[in-house]
Protein backbone atom coordinates (compact mmCIF):
# COMPACT_ATOMS: atom_id res chain seq x y z
CA UNK A 1 0.00 0.00 0.00
CA UNK A 2 2.69 2.41 0.62
CA UNK A 3 4.53 1.25 -2.06
CA UNK A 4 1.32 2.31 -4.39
CA UNK A 5 0.69 5.74 -2.87
CA UNK A 6 5.05 6.45 -2.66
CA UNK A 7 4.39 5.72 -6.41
CA UNK A 8 1.47 7.90 -6.98
CA UNK A 9 3.05 10.73 -5.33
CA UNK A 10 5.91 10.56 -7.61
CA UNK A 11 3.52 10.82 -10.29
CA UNK A 12 1.97 13.69 -9.17
CA UNK A 13 5.41 15.39 -8.91
CA UNK A 14 5.99 14.65 -12.02
CA UNK A 15 2.73 15.59 -13.54
CA UNK A 16 2.85 18.83 -11.67
CA UNK A 17 6.30 19.27 -14.08
CA UNK A 18 4.52 18.06 -16.92
CA UNK A 19 1.50 20.15 -16.33
CA UNK A 20 3.50 23.05 -16.34
CA UNK A 21 5.35 22.95 -19.18
CA UNK A 22 2.82 21.68 -21.53
CA UNK A 23 0.76 24.76 -20.21
CA UNK A 24 3.71 27.12 -21.34
CA UNK A 25 3.72 25.16 -24.53
CA UNK A 26 -0.34 25.42 -25.34
CA UNK A 27 -0.23 29.07 -24.70
CA UNK A 28 2.70 29.48 -27.69
CA UNK A 29 1.51 27.23 -29.86
CA UNK A 30 -2.17 28.71 -29.53
CA UNK A 31 -0.96 31.76 -30.39
CA UNK A 32 2.46 32.09 -31.68
CA UNK A 33 1.73 28.91 -33.92
CA UNK A 34 5.12 27.46 -32.73
CA UNK A 35 5.56 24.46 -31.34
CA UNK A 36 8.53 25.50 -29.21
CA UNK A 37 11.14 22.03 -29.17
CA UNK A 38 13.18 24.53 -26.83
CA UNK A 39 10.83 24.22 -23.99
CA UNK A 40 12.89 21.60 -22.30
CA UNK A 41 16.21 23.30 -22.90
CA UNK A 42 14.74 26.66 -21.43
CA UNK A 43 13.76 24.20 -18.12
CA UNK A 44 16.84 23.27 -18.14
CA UNK A 45 18.37 26.35 -17.91
CA UNK A 46 15.78 27.89 -15.47
CA UNK A 47 17.42 25.00 -13.41
CA UNK A 48 21.17 25.42 -14.37
CA UNK A 49 20.66 29.49 -13.29
CA UNK A 50 19.11 28.60 -10.16
CA UNK A 51 22.15 26.24 -8.99
CA UNK A 52 24.48 28.41 -10.99
CA UNK A 53 22.85 31.97 -8.68
CA UNK A 54 23.26 29.60 -5.43
CA UNK A 55 27.12 28.11 -6.08
CA UNK A 56 28.22 31.48 -7.04
CA UNK A 57 26.44 34.44 -6.35
CA UNK A 58 25.06 33.01 -2.99
CA UNK A 59 21.43 33.31 -4.62
CA UNK A 60 19.26 31.07 -2.65
CA UNK A 61 16.03 29.17 -3.77
CA UNK A 62 13.24 31.89 -2.92
CA UNK A 63 14.82 34.79 -4.78
CA UNK A 64 15.73 32.24 -7.67
CA UNK A 65 12.48 31.17 -8.23
CA UNK A 66 11.54 35.27 -9.64
CA UNK A 67 14.86 35.91 -11.52
CA UNK A 68 15.23 32.66 -13.19
CA UNK A 69 11.79 32.33 -14.67
CA UNK A 70 12.55 36.07 -15.22
CA UNK A 71 15.76 35.44 -16.98
CA UNK A 72 14.32 33.26 -18.87
CA UNK A 73 11.46 34.88 -19.97
CA UNK A 74 13.70 37.69 -21.08
CA UNK A 75 16.05 34.84 -23.11
CA UNK A 76 12.83 34.01 -24.81
CA UNK A 77 11.61 37.56 -25.30
CA UNK A 78 14.97 38.15 -27.46
CA UNK A 79 14.64 34.68 -29.52
CA UNK A 80 11.17 35.24 -30.37
CA UNK A 81 12.32 38.96 -31.50
CA UNK A 82 15.84 38.44 -33.28
CA UNK A 83 14.18 34.46 -34.94
CA UNK A 84 11.00 33.13 -34.89
CA UNK A 85 9.21 36.32 -36.07
CA UNK A 86 10.81 35.88 -38.94
CA UNK A 87 9.25 32.48 -39.53
CA UNK A 88 5.47 33.21 -39.52
CA UNK A 89 4.88 33.74 -42.52
CA UNK A 90 5.98 29.85 -43.51
CA UNK A 91 4.78 26.55 -42.37
CA UNK A 92 4.75 25.91 -38.68
CA UNK A 93 7.40 23.37 -39.21
CA UNK A 94 10.28 25.53 -39.66
CA UNK A 95 9.38 27.13 -36.12
CA UNK A 96 10.17 23.39 -34.86
CA UNK A 97 13.04 22.87 -36.85
CA UNK A 98 14.82 26.63 -35.51
CA UNK A 99 13.33 25.42 -31.50
CA UNK A 100 14.80 21.95 -32.25
CA UNK A 101 18.81 23.13 -33.15
CA UNK A 102 18.53 25.88 -30.76
CA UNK A 103 17.57 22.90 -28.14
CA UNK A 104 21.10 21.06 -29.81
CA UNK A 105 22.93 24.86 -29.39
CA UNK A 106 21.82 25.54 -25.74
CA UNK A 107 21.94 22.00 -24.40
CA UNK A 108 25.89 21.49 -25.86
CA UNK A 109 26.99 24.82 -24.35
CA UNK A 110 25.64 23.35 -21.00
CA UNK A 111 27.46 19.78 -21.66
CA UNK A 112 30.70 21.77 -22.81
CA UNK A 113 30.70 24.01 -19.84
CA UNK A 114 29.07 21.72 -16.99
CA UNK A 115 29.66 18.16 -18.69
CA UNK A 116 27.33 15.55 -18.08
CA UNK A 117 27.27 14.71 -14.89
CA UNK A 118 24.28 16.45 -12.71
CA UNK A 119 24.92 18.76 -9.78
CA UNK A 120 22.45 18.71 -6.92
CA UNK A 121 20.79 21.61 -4.95
CA UNK A 122 19.64 21.22 -1.74
CA UNK A 123 15.77 21.78 -0.90
CA UNK A 124 15.45 24.94 0.81
CA UNK A 125 15.63 25.41 4.77
CA UNK A 126 12.09 25.88 4.90
CA UNK A 127 10.59 23.02 3.01
CA UNK A 128 12.80 20.42 4.35
CA UNK A 129 12.00 17.60 6.25
CA UNK A 130 8.28 16.34 6.27
CA UNK A 131 4.69 14.88 7.32
CA UNK A 132 4.31 10.76 8.03
CA UNK A 133 0.51 10.90 7.09
CA UNK A 134 0.11 7.35 8.64
CA UNK A 135 -0.13 5.38 5.17
CA UNK A 136 2.62 7.07 3.78
CA UNK A 137 5.42 10.08 4.56
CA UNK A 138 5.25 13.06 2.42
CA UNK A 139 7.91 15.06 2.01
CA UNK A 140 7.40 18.81 2.65
CA UNK A 141 8.98 20.10 -0.52
CA UNK A 142 7.06 17.44 -2.57
CA UNK A 143 4.10 19.25 -1.06
CA UNK A 144 5.32 22.66 -1.95
CA UNK A 145 5.50 21.80 -5.59
CA UNK A 146 2.39 20.15 -6.12
CA UNK A 147 0.61 22.70 -4.43
CA UNK A 148 2.23 25.31 -6.34
CA UNK A 149 2.31 24.11 -9.50
CA UNK A 150 -1.36 23.16 -9.08
CA UNK A 151 -1.91 27.10 -8.29
CA UNK A 152 0.26 28.75 -10.83
CA UNK A 153 -1.56 26.71 -13.82
CA UNK A 154 -4.84 27.54 -12.30
CA UNK A 155 -4.35 30.82 -12.00
CA UNK A 156 -2.85 30.76 -15.26
CA UNK A 157 -6.42 29.09 -16.54
CA UNK A 158 -7.91 31.69 -14.48
CA UNK A 159 -6.78 34.33 -16.27
CA UNK A 160 -6.57 33.12 -19.94
CA UNK A 161 -10.60 32.00 -19.42
CA UNK A 162 -12.01 34.37 -17.57
CA UNK A 163 -10.01 38.18 -17.62
CA UNK A 164 -9.90 40.85 -20.43
CA UNK A 165 -6.46 39.84 -21.18
CA UNK A 166 -7.18 36.73 -21.63
CA UNK A 167 -10.17 37.26 -24.09
CA UNK A 168 -7.19 39.08 -25.83
CA UNK A 169 -5.21 35.97 -25.64
CA UNK A 170 -8.16 33.31 -26.76
CA UNK A 171 -9.41 36.06 -29.93
CA UNK A 172 -5.56 36.25 -30.93
CA UNK A 173 -4.97 32.43 -30.69
CA UNK A 174 -8.21 32.24 -33.12
CA UNK A 175 -7.39 34.97 -35.79
CA UNK A 176 -4.45 37.07 -34.84
CA UNK A 177 -4.81 39.09 -38.25
CA UNK A 178 -8.43 40.04 -37.18
CA UNK A 179 -7.37 41.25 -33.80
CA UNK A 180 -4.20 43.19 -35.18
CA UNK A 181 -7.47 44.63 -37.16
CA UNK A 182 -9.44 46.01 -34.08
CA UNK A 183 -5.91 47.76 -33.09
CA UNK A 184 -4.14 45.87 -30.82
CA UNK A 185 -0.42 45.23 -31.09
CA UNK A 186 -0.68 41.51 -31.67
CA UNK A 187 3.06 41.37 -32.40
CA UNK A 188 3.90 42.52 -29.05
CA UNK A 189 1.38 39.92 -28.12
CA UNK A 190 3.43 37.28 -29.73
CA UNK A 191 6.42 38.24 -28.35
CA UNK A 192 5.05 38.92 -24.23
CA UNK A 193 3.39 35.43 -24.71
CA UNK A 194 6.58 33.75 -25.92
CA UNK A 195 8.08 35.01 -23.15
CA UNK A 196 5.63 34.46 -20.57
CA UNK A 197 5.02 30.33 -21.68
CA UNK A 198 9.25 29.92 -21.76
CA UNK A 199 9.36 31.48 -17.96
CA UNK A 200 6.86 29.09 -16.83
CA UNK A 201 9.45 26.38 -18.19
CA UNK A 202 12.27 28.48 -16.04
CA UNK A 203 10.10 28.45 -13.04
CA UNK A 204 9.50 24.62 -13.32
CA UNK A 205 13.16 24.19 -13.56
CA UNK A 206 13.94 26.06 -10.57
CA UNK A 207 10.93 23.91 -8.68
CA UNK A 208 12.80 20.69 -10.21
CA UNK A 209 16.08 21.89 -9.23
CA UNK A 210 16.17 20.43 -5.64
CA UNK A 211 14.64 16.84 -6.72
CA UNK A 212 15.89 16.29 -9.80
CA UNK A 213 19.33 16.55 -10.86
CA UNK A 214 20.53 19.98 -12.43
CA UNK A 215 22.26 18.63 -15.65
CA UNK A 216 22.59 19.24 -19.10
CA UNK A 217 20.37 16.87 -20.34
CA UNK A 218 17.11 16.69 -17.56
CA UNK A 219 15.40 18.78 -20.58
CA UNK A 220 15.18 16.75 -23.58
CA UNK A 221 14.32 13.90 -21.27
CA UNK A 222 11.46 15.49 -19.96
CA UNK A 223 10.42 17.32 -23.31
CA UNK A 224 9.54 14.33 -25.37
CA UNK A 225 6.76 13.35 -22.62
CA UNK A 226 5.19 16.40 -22.38
CA UNK A 227 4.62 17.08 -25.76
CA UNK A 228 2.55 13.64 -26.00
CA UNK A 229 1.04 15.45 -22.97
CA UNK A 230 0.04 18.69 -25.48
CA UNK A 231 -0.80 16.06 -27.88
CA UNK A 232 -3.25 14.04 -25.79
CA UNK A 233 -4.91 17.00 -24.09
CA UNK A 234 -5.00 18.50 -27.63
CA UNK A 235 -2.99 20.96 -29.43
CA UNK A 236 -3.39 24.47 -27.74
CA UNK A 237 -6.25 23.73 -25.11
CA UNK A 238 -4.95 24.85 -21.85
CA UNK A 239 -7.20 23.50 -19.71
CA UNK A 240 -6.27 20.33 -21.31
CA UNK A 241 -3.11 20.41 -20.99
CA UNK A 242 -3.34 21.11 -17.40
CA UNK A 243 -5.72 18.25 -16.57
CA UNK A 244 -4.05 15.96 -19.25
CA UNK A 245 -0.34 17.13 -17.52
CA UNK A 246 -1.37 15.63 -13.75
CA UNK A 247 -3.24 13.05 -15.08
CA UNK A 248 -0.77 11.14 -16.76
CA UNK A 249 1.68 11.56 -14.27
CA UNK A 250 -0.78 9.56 -12.21
CA UNK A 251 -1.16 7.15 -14.99
CA UNK A 252 2.41 6.73 -15.13
CA UNK A 253 3.14 6.55 -11.30
CA UNK A 254 0.20 3.64 -11.73
CA UNK A 255 2.03 2.09 -14.31
CA UNK A 256 5.34 1.64 -12.17
CA UNK A 257 3.79 0.33 -9.45
CA UNK A 258 1.40 -2.35 -11.39
CA UNK A 259 3.94 -3.37 -14.14
CA UNK A 260 6.93 -0.86 -13.77
CA UNK A 261 8.86 -2.27 -17.09
CA UNK A 262 5.90 -0.18 -18.91
CA UNK A 263 6.18 3.13 -16.71
CA UNK A 264 8.07 4.87 -19.50
CA UNK A 265 6.44 3.76 -22.68
CA UNK A 266 2.76 3.95 -21.21
CA UNK A 267 1.96 7.92 -22.04
CA UNK A 268 2.75 7.14 -25.66
CA UNK A 269 0.06 4.25 -25.62
CA UNK A 270 -2.46 6.27 -23.98
CA UNK A 271 -1.48 9.07 -27.15
CA UNK A 272 -2.20 6.12 -29.55
CA UNK A 273 -5.12 5.36 -28.41
CA UNK A 274 -6.52 8.57 -27.65
CA UNK A 275 -5.65 9.89 -31.28
CA UNK A 276 -7.36 6.67 -33.08
CA UNK A 277 -10.61 8.02 -31.45
CA UNK A 278 -9.89 11.56 -31.01
CA UNK A 279 -7.52 12.96 -33.26
CA UNK A 280 -7.73 16.61 -31.91
CA UNK A 281 -7.37 15.09 -28.57
CA UNK A 282 -9.29 14.72 -25.17
CA UNK A 283 -9.70 19.00 -25.32
CA UNK A 284 -9.04 19.48 -28.29
CA UNK A 285 -11.86 21.66 -30.93
CA UNK A 286 -13.00 19.96 -33.65
CA UNK A 287 -12.60 22.57 -36.38
CA UNK B 1 -30.82 64.19 -47.45
CA UNK B 2 -29.26 67.15 -44.75
CA UNK B 3 -25.51 66.36 -45.43
CA UNK B 4 -23.58 68.86 -47.32
CA UNK B 5 -22.15 68.28 -50.66
CA UNK B 6 -19.01 65.80 -50.67
CA UNK B 7 -16.40 69.18 -51.26
CA UNK B 8 -17.60 71.10 -48.81
CA UNK B 9 -16.09 68.83 -46.11
CA UNK B 10 -12.91 67.69 -45.29
CA UNK B 11 -11.07 64.47 -47.00
CA UNK B 12 -11.18 61.46 -43.99
CA UNK B 13 -9.66 58.57 -46.80
CA UNK B 14 -7.54 59.01 -50.00
CA UNK B 15 -6.73 55.99 -52.00
CA UNK B 16 -4.45 56.97 -54.77
CA UNK B 17 -2.60 54.08 -57.21
CA UNK B 18 -3.48 51.42 -54.49
CA UNK B 19 -1.69 47.71 -55.92
CA UNK B 20 -2.22 45.12 -53.29
CA UNK B 21 -1.27 41.16 -53.74
CA UNK B 22 -1.82 38.18 -51.69
CA UNK B 23 1.32 36.22 -52.70
CA UNK B 24 1.63 36.19 -56.18
CA UNK B 25 -0.98 37.07 -57.07
CA UNK B 26 -2.00 40.69 -58.14
CA UNK B 27 -5.33 41.56 -56.90
CA UNK B 28 -5.50 45.51 -57.08
CA UNK B 29 -4.46 47.52 -60.21
CA UNK B 30 -4.28 50.93 -59.23
CA UNK B 31 -7.05 51.60 -57.01
CA UNK B 32 -8.16 55.61 -56.67
CA UNK B 33 -11.15 57.05 -55.00
CA UNK B 34 -11.59 59.48 -52.27
CA UNK B 35 -14.28 59.87 -49.05
CA UNK B 36 -15.10 63.25 -47.34
CA UNK B 37 -15.58 63.17 -43.45
CA UNK B 38 -19.48 62.55 -43.15
CA UNK B 39 -19.67 60.82 -46.65
CA UNK B 40 -21.25 57.29 -47.38
CA UNK B 41 -20.07 55.86 -50.32
CA UNK B 42 -20.42 52.04 -51.62
CA UNK B 43 -18.27 49.70 -53.88
CA UNK B 44 -20.18 47.99 -56.19
CA UNK B 45 -19.07 45.59 -58.49
CA UNK B 46 -19.52 42.04 -59.82
CA UNK B 47 -17.57 39.13 -57.34
CA UNK B 48 -14.01 39.22 -57.51
CA UNK B 49 -13.84 42.70 -59.17
CA UNK B 50 -11.72 43.59 -55.73
CA UNK B 51 -14.13 45.35 -53.14
CA UNK B 52 -13.39 43.24 -50.28
CA UNK B 53 -9.55 43.87 -51.36
CA UNK B 54 -9.32 47.21 -51.42
CA UNK B 55 -11.16 47.68 -47.54
CA UNK B 56 -8.37 44.63 -46.86
CA UNK B 57 -5.76 46.89 -48.50
CA UNK B 58 -6.42 49.87 -46.64
CA UNK B 59 -5.94 48.04 -43.44
CA UNK B 60 -2.52 46.31 -44.43
CA UNK B 61 -4.83 43.13 -44.29
CA UNK B 62 -3.59 41.67 -47.59
CA UNK B 63 0.35 40.82 -48.77
CA UNK B 64 2.59 43.47 -50.01
CA UNK B 65 0.95 46.88 -51.33
CA UNK B 66 2.30 50.03 -52.96
CA UNK B 67 0.68 53.57 -53.72
CA UNK B 68 -0.74 55.70 -51.40
CA UNK B 69 -3.60 55.39 -48.42
CA UNK B 70 -4.26 59.04 -46.85
CA UNK B 71 -6.61 58.55 -43.25
CA UNK B 72 -6.91 62.17 -42.24
CA UNK B 73 -3.93 63.24 -44.43
CA UNK B 74 -1.79 60.72 -43.25
CA UNK B 75 0.21 58.15 -44.95
CA UNK B 76 -0.40 54.49 -43.82
CA UNK B 77 0.75 52.28 -46.54
CA UNK B 78 3.95 51.15 -44.59
CA UNK B 79 2.23 51.48 -41.21
CA UNK B 80 1.25 47.90 -39.55
CA UNK B 81 -2.04 47.19 -39.26
CA UNK B 82 -3.05 47.89 -36.07
CA UNK B 83 -1.47 51.62 -36.10
CA UNK B 84 -3.73 51.95 -38.93
CA UNK B 85 -6.87 51.08 -37.16
CA UNK B 86 -5.80 53.54 -34.54
CA UNK B 87 -6.10 56.67 -36.79
CA UNK B 88 -10.13 55.95 -35.75
CA UNK B 89 -10.77 52.66 -38.21
CA UNK B 90 -13.59 50.11 -37.88
CA UNK B 91 -14.12 47.26 -39.77
CA UNK B 92 -16.54 44.84 -39.88
CA UNK B 93 -15.05 41.82 -42.50
CA UNK B 94 -17.78 39.30 -44.85
CA UNK B 95 -17.14 36.95 -42.61
CA UNK B 96 -18.10 38.99 -39.70
CA UNK B 97 -15.33 37.95 -37.42
CA UNK B 98 -16.98 36.86 -34.52
CA UNK B 99 -14.55 35.42 -32.04
CA UNK B 100 -16.09 31.85 -31.25
CA UNK B 101 -14.57 31.13 -28.02
CA UNK B 102 -15.31 35.07 -26.08
CA UNK B 103 -18.98 35.40 -25.57
CA UNK B 104 -20.93 38.16 -27.21
CA UNK B 105 -20.31 40.55 -24.74
CA UNK B 106 -16.29 39.53 -24.46
CA UNK B 107 -16.45 40.50 -28.15
CA UNK B 108 -18.08 43.66 -27.83
CA UNK B 109 -15.69 44.63 -25.15
CA UNK B 110 -12.68 43.24 -26.92
CA UNK B 111 -11.53 46.13 -29.57
CA UNK B 112 -9.48 49.15 -27.24
CA UNK B 113 -10.59 52.30 -28.37
CA UNK B 114 -9.33 53.78 -31.58
CA UNK B 115 -11.10 57.44 -30.91
CA UNK B 116 -13.20 59.25 -28.58
CA UNK B 117 -16.95 59.68 -28.74
CA UNK B 118 -17.36 55.56 -29.13
CA UNK B 119 -21.32 54.63 -27.89
CA UNK B 120 -21.75 53.26 -24.81
CA UNK B 121 -22.73 50.04 -24.71
CA UNK B 122 -25.84 50.86 -23.53
CA UNK B 123 -26.73 53.19 -26.44
CA UNK B 124 -25.66 49.81 -28.11
CA UNK B 125 -27.92 47.60 -26.46
CA UNK B 126 -30.61 49.99 -27.33
CA UNK B 127 -29.68 49.93 -30.83
CA UNK B 128 -29.45 46.47 -31.36
CA UNK B 129 -31.44 44.67 -28.11
CA UNK B 130 -31.06 41.27 -29.50
CA UNK B 131 -27.33 41.43 -28.50
CA UNK B 132 -27.70 42.04 -24.63
CA UNK B 133 -30.20 39.01 -24.00
CA UNK B 134 -27.43 37.34 -25.65
CA UNK B 135 -24.81 38.33 -24.18
CA UNK B 136 -23.03 35.60 -21.87
CA UNK B 137 -23.84 32.98 -25.06
CA UNK B 138 -20.37 31.95 -27.20
CA UNK B 139 -19.89 33.37 -30.61
CA UNK B 140 -20.17 30.54 -32.15
CA UNK B 141 -23.95 30.12 -30.63
CA UNK B 142 -25.26 33.19 -32.14
CA UNK B 143 -27.14 33.55 -35.50
CA UNK B 144 -26.27 35.25 -38.92
CA UNK B 145 -27.87 38.35 -37.81
CA UNK B 146 -27.14 38.31 -34.12
CA UNK B 147 -23.12 38.34 -35.33
CA UNK B 148 -23.57 40.80 -38.27
CA UNK B 149 -25.76 43.06 -35.12
CA UNK B 150 -22.22 42.29 -32.72
CA UNK B 151 -19.57 43.07 -35.83
CA UNK B 152 -21.40 46.84 -35.98
CA UNK B 153 -21.72 47.28 -32.65
CA UNK B 154 -18.20 46.15 -31.68
CA UNK B 155 -16.61 49.28 -33.98
CA UNK B 156 -19.15 51.50 -32.69
CA UNK B 157 -17.64 51.07 -29.15
CA UNK B 158 -14.22 51.93 -30.04
CA UNK B 159 -14.55 55.67 -31.23
CA UNK B 160 -13.78 54.57 -35.02
CA UNK B 161 -14.26 57.72 -37.20
CA UNK B 162 -14.13 55.93 -40.42
CA UNK B 163 -16.26 52.34 -40.96
CA UNK B 164 -15.28 49.94 -43.81
CA UNK B 165 -18.31 47.62 -43.96
CA UNK B 166 -18.25 44.44 -46.03
CA UNK B 167 -21.29 42.74 -47.56
CA UNK B 168 -23.55 43.45 -44.09
CA UNK B 169 -26.23 42.16 -45.85
CA UNK B 170 -24.98 39.06 -47.28
CA UNK B 171 -27.32 35.95 -45.93
CA UNK B 172 -29.72 37.72 -44.03
CA UNK B 173 -33.44 37.89 -43.08
CA UNK B 174 -35.26 40.88 -44.73
CA UNK B 175 -36.28 41.87 -41.46
CA UNK B 176 -32.88 42.02 -40.08
CA UNK B 177 -31.24 43.80 -43.35
CA UNK B 178 -34.09 46.30 -42.57
CA UNK B 179 -32.73 46.87 -39.20
CA UNK B 180 -29.36 47.21 -40.20
CA UNK B 181 -30.45 49.98 -43.30
CA UNK B 182 -31.68 51.93 -40.00
CA UNK B 183 -28.61 51.62 -38.28
CA UNK B 184 -26.19 52.36 -41.11
CA UNK B 185 -28.39 55.27 -41.55
CA UNK B 186 -28.48 56.53 -37.85
CA UNK B 187 -24.52 56.08 -37.86
CA UNK B 188 -24.38 58.51 -41.31
CA UNK B 189 -26.51 60.91 -39.26
CA UNK B 190 -24.49 60.57 -36.24
CA UNK B 191 -21.66 61.86 -39.41
CA UNK B 192 -19.98 58.62 -39.32
CA UNK B 193 -18.06 58.18 -42.18
CA UNK B 194 -18.70 54.89 -44.33
CA UNK B 195 -17.33 52.66 -47.12
CA UNK B 196 -19.46 50.02 -47.70
CA UNK B 197 -19.14 47.24 -50.03
CA UNK B 198 -22.67 45.90 -50.89
CA UNK B 199 -24.06 43.29 -53.31
CA UNK B 200 -27.94 43.96 -52.22
CA UNK B 201 -27.77 47.15 -54.78
CA UNK B 202 -31.39 48.20 -53.28
CA UNK B 203 -30.41 48.37 -49.83
CA UNK B 204 -26.70 50.53 -50.72
CA UNK B 205 -29.16 52.66 -53.23
CA UNK B 206 -30.91 54.22 -50.62
CA UNK B 207 -28.59 54.72 -48.27
CA UNK B 208 -25.67 56.33 -50.40
CA UNK B 209 -24.11 59.70 -51.49
CA UNK B 210 -22.05 58.61 -54.33
CA UNK B 211 -20.83 54.50 -55.55
CA UNK B 212 -17.71 53.36 -57.01
CA UNK B 213 -17.87 51.17 -59.55
CA UNK B 214 -14.82 48.86 -59.70
CA UNK B 215 -14.30 45.69 -61.98
CA UNK B 216 -10.65 43.74 -62.66
CA UNK B 217 -9.09 45.60 -59.35
CA UNK B 218 -9.41 49.35 -60.52
CA UNK B 219 -12.81 51.92 -60.54
CA UNK B 220 -13.54 52.33 -63.30
CA UNK B 221 -17.04 54.90 -62.73
CA UNK B 222 -17.92 57.18 -60.12
CA UNK B 223 -21.80 57.76 -59.81
CA UNK B 224 -23.43 60.45 -57.64
CA UNK B 225 -26.85 59.42 -55.67
CA UNK B 226 -28.71 62.53 -57.93
CA UNK B 227 -27.23 60.57 -60.70
CA UNK B 228 -28.66 57.36 -60.22
CA UNK B 229 -31.67 56.88 -61.38
CA UNK B 230 -30.48 58.16 -64.71
CA UNK B 231 -27.48 55.39 -64.55
CA UNK B 232 -29.32 52.60 -64.00
CA UNK B 233 -28.88 51.68 -67.36
CA UNK B 234 -24.67 51.84 -67.45
CA UNK B 235 -24.79 50.12 -63.62
CA UNK B 236 -26.79 47.21 -64.92
CA UNK B 237 -24.21 46.72 -67.39
CA UNK B 238 -21.45 47.08 -65.06
CA UNK B 239 -22.95 44.56 -62.71
CA UNK B 240 -24.40 42.32 -64.81
CA UNK B 241 -27.71 42.00 -63.51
Amino acid sequence: MQALFGQLLVGLINGSFYALLSLGLAIIFGLVNVVNFAHGALYMTGAFLAWFGLANLGIGYWPALLLSPLAVGLFGMVLERTMLRRLYQLDNLYGLLLTFGLTLIVEGLFHHAYGNSGNSYPVPEALQGGTDLGFMFLPRYRAWVVLVSVAVCFASWFVIERTRLGAYLRAGTENPRLLQAFGVNVPLMKTLTFGFGVALAGFAGVMAAPIYQVSPSMGSSLVIVVFAVVVIGGMGSIFGSIVTGLGLGLVEGLTKYLYPAASSTVVFAVMAVVLLFRPVGLFGRET
Amino acid sequence: MTTPPASAAPELLRVTDLHAFYGESHILHGVDFRVAAGELVTLLGRNGSGRTTTLKAILGLTGKRTGSVTVDGRETVGMPTHKIVQLGLGYCPEERGIFASLTAEENLLLPPPVGSGGLSVDELYAMFPNLQERRKSPGSRLSGGEQQMLAMARILRVGARLLLLDEITEGLAPVIVQALGRAVRTLKEKGFTIVLVEQNFRFAAGLADRHYVMEHGRIVDMIPQAELTASMQKLQAYLGV
